[in-house]
């Protein structure tokens, strides 16, 4: 249904669409510039539905031995169909323990949340999750 | 400069060295975007500190939820001070500490 309901807004406003695609790959390229990214090596864990999206709380965790030598730099939270897409970005040091955070996010409506993890060496890893929402987050 | 509300952590007294301990964090804060209301009020920073070192910061957007709550953990290995503090765009700050022991 949401498939069907995106298809339906791509074609009757691509305009749009696109603004709202070309903000967030603006959000992405300013957060990790013009670095590769691959999926694999950090998890995401959000509710599959979210009862309230002002209060949808979320689980990012990366690989990472979080030691000077190999560890994640910063972890970069966005939204595929928020008014603006930026949630967060946490910067992380070697003396966390590992490369977890937990926090609470806003969904305007049904939608796809990125999270990027950029690891000391410069390489970004990328999970999604797709998160339906009862209540819309309010966004004001 | 005027102070938010005060911000609640949870963390422990006390650790075994090497223990991993959680770290969680509150504060009251309305973050609103300006988006449909009249006006923006928003969070801007988290900055946690171990022994005067950077441990994590954080960068709020319009995505972040109202009354931010965040989680994170770190190892002990040594008796550790820890500070909080909050900023948002008007520049106001809130601060918090603690201190956990180990051994």
């Amino acid at each position: 249904m949401t498939t069907r309901r995106s298809l339906l807004a791509l074609a009757l406003l691509p305009a749009a669409a696109a603004t709202a695609d070309d903000a967030l790959q603006a959000a992405i390229r300013d957060a990790v510039g013009n670095a590769a990214i691959t999926d694999g090596g950090i998890t995401l864990r959000a509710p599959a539905t979210a009862e309230n999206g002002g209060q949808v709380p979320i689980t990012i965790l990366a690989e990472s031995p979080m030691t000077a030598a190999d560890h994640v730099t910063a972890i970069h939270v966005f939204a595929t169909a928020n008014p603006t897409p930026g949630i967060a970005t946490f910067r992380l040091t070697p003396l966390l323990a590992r490369a977890e955070v937990q926090t609470r996010i806003r969904l305007a409506e049904a939608q796809h949340v990125i999270v990027l993890a950029q690891m000391n060496d410069g390489r970004v890893r990328r999970a999604t999750a797709e998160v339906r929402v009862t209540t819309g987050g309010c966004l004001t | 400069m005027s102070t938010l509300n005060a911000p609640r952590i949870r963390i422990p007294r006390s650790a075994r060295a090497g223990e991993v301990i959680e770290i969680r964090t509150l504060i009251e804060h309305p973050m609103e975007t300006g988006l449909q209301g009249p006006r923006r009020d928003m969070l801007t920073r988290l900055l946690v500190r171990m022994n005067g070192e950077t441990l994590l910061a954080a960068d709020f957007r319009n995505g972040t939820s109202a009354n931010p709550y965040h989680v994170f953990f770190v190892r002990m290995e040594r008796t550790s001070s820890f500070d909080f503090t909050w900023t948002d765009e008007a520049g106001r700050s809130a601060r918090a500490e603690a201190r956990v022991t180990v051994g």
